[in-house]
């Protein structure tokens, strides 16, 4: 019994969006059940509409009109959320931003210092966030999403829109900092290359009636992942030559 | 430290403004309606209407005599209390009925008609009412005034709380903030522009309001004054008490609206 509660397990029967106009109910997910290994990297991916975003705004409580049940362990207590857009208050500083993500008074906000230094904002803190590039406003989310120490963190295609060098950086700071804190990802793209880079693990989901659910560990270590080489090699491994 | 920068940069560039000759416009075209103004008054004294039709010389010195023997002040100090009274109860009422309304579907189509009702309500209506069913009392006229701007505050905010953002709202859930927390960071911030507008909109309709409600039943106040005027005839003495209020609500608007605007959109690129 004990090894069940230790695991994530996300079971739903059914999702589906209501009839909208002459637009029929939308079935997007039917019979998932997977479990998810704490630590670990779990990207999900597949084609657009398969329910990868549903699937992630069910885990975070943000949709609950599912038929099932997401079990979060023993271990699941602070989970946080990088959203496919920054998301961030316009009206307050990058540094209000972060610490707001904490309670007042939080010991973990003396990090968030370290934090900003680390993705290379030190003389932004007390930016207000339209003045920053997208990329930099990215990284501030991600410090967000960071900055609690969560048990499982949440990221719905956060790197799409930006340019692919700033892409690049944005990843590697994202291994280094899954690195330092080793928390439980569960990651959403539909960006093949960018799933190897990341994943421990890759889920690719069917969607609709029935989902289909493919399921490949990922064996690059922390060095072959800056590797390009090493990256494309593993993803034909995986998704076979394209 | 954020602060003192933007305010030295807001007084810089008031100082551009008044250098490149953006503030000497308005400067202009006053001075250009002040004379023109004597000059009709000019013509009316040939015409023998001096007592109907006073100068801008006139009512300056009639405003000076009634500063000089303390009446100005008394009762331009009892209409701005009535002001600082009825707005904020204005304001507040009309904010929380706004938000719930536009958050809240089936409340707003309910209620909607209610608003409707009340927007369209003359405000003398409003103020007859409240002072034969309560008397003419200090009650009466704050609740008349405060009726009266409730709805348009009321119909500004619900725009603003139609409008909020699903996703920032998601956001807050998620890292668990909370209510009193989402409505300071989140929620207040976004409705602020609608509550500047309400703000300043009610200002400027409210003082209007409270001058009505002196003319029919109190016994102080501008209004009050401007109705002794009319039983008079006493032009300069009705437009001494128009201008002087007239320059205490620009010194409100200069003064505390927009350099609070100033400083809730300093965010804004």
């Amino acid at each position: 019994m004990e090894e069940v509660s230790d695991r994530l397990r996300i079971r739903i029967a059914r999702k589906e969006f209501p009839a909208v106009g002459a637009q029929g109910a939308n079935l997007v997910i039917e019979d998932l059940d997977v479990s998810i290994e704490p630590r670990s990297f779990v990207v999900l991916t597949g084609p657009s509409g398969c329910g990868k975003s549903t699937l992630l705004n069910i885990v975070a409580g943000l949709d609950t009109d599912f038929e099932g049940a997401i079990d979060l362990g023993n271990w699941v207590r602070r989970k946080t959320f990088v959203f496919q857009t920054p998301r961030l208050l316009p009206w307050r500083t990058v540094y209000d931003n972060i610490a707001l993500s904490l309670p007042e008074g939080d010991p973990r906000r003396a990090n968030i210092a370290g934090l900003v230094e680390r993705v290379g904002l030190t003389d932004k803190v007390n930016a207000y966030p339209e003045r920053l590039s997208l990329g930099m406003q990215r990284r501030v989310a991600l410090v967000r999403g960071f900055v609690q120490e969560p048990d499982l963190l949440l990221m719905d295609e956060p790197f799409v829109s930006l340019d692919d060098p700033t892409a690049q950086e944005l990843r590697q700071l994202l291994i280094d900092l899954w690195h330092r804190v080793r928390t439980t990802v569960l990651f959403v793209t539909h960006d093949r290359t960018e799933a190897v880079m990341l994943a421990t693990r890759i889920l690719r989901l069917g969607g609709g009636a029935a989902t289909r659910l493919d399921d490949f560990d990922v064996g690059l270590t922390r060095q072959q992942r800056r590797d390009s080489e090493a990256v494309r090699l593993e993803q034909n491994r995986i998704f076979g030559a394209s | 430290m954020a602060s003192s920068s933007t305010s030295q940069e807001h007084s810089a560039s008031r100082l551009g403004r008044f250098r490149s000759g953006r503030l000497i416009w308005p400067v202009l075209s006053l001075a250009a309606l002040v004379l023109l103004w004597e000059v009709a008054a000019l013509v009316a004294a040939y015409a023998g209407k001096a007592r109907t039709f006073p100068g801008p010389s006139e009512v300056a010195a009639t405003m000076v005599r009634e500063f000089r023997s303390g009446a100005l002040q008394t009762h331009v100090l009892a209409t701005l209390g009535r002001v600082a009274v009825s707005f904020p109860i204005a304001m507040f009422l009309g904010s929380v009925i706004g938000i719930a309304l536009g958050r809240m579907k089936g409340a707003d189509r309910f209620f909607d008609s209610w608003l409707i009702f009340f927007l369209n309500l003359p405000a003398l209506v409003v103020i007859i009412l409240c002072y034969v069913w309560l008397g003419l009392t200090e009650t009466a006229a704050i609740m008349a005034v405060a009726i009266n701007k409730i709805p348009n505050v009321a119909v500004t905010v619900r725009e603003g709380a139609r409008s909020l953002s699903r996703d920032l709202a998601e956001m807050a859930e998620v890292y668990n903030f909370g209510r009193w927390k989402t409505l300071r960071h989140v929620t207040l911030p976004q409705l602020a522009p609608f509550l500047i507008a309400a703000a300043r909109g009610g200002l400027a309709i409210v003082w209007k309001i409270v001058l009505v409600v002196e003319l029919l039943g109190r016994s102080n106040g501008v209004g009050y004054q401007l109705g002794i005027g009319f039983q008079l005839f006493d032009v300069a003495m009705i437009l001494a008490y128009a201008i002087a209020f007239i320059i205490v609500v620009q010194l409100i608007e200069i003064g505390i609206l927009q350099p609070l605007e100033t400083r809730l959109n300093r965010w804004r690129r």
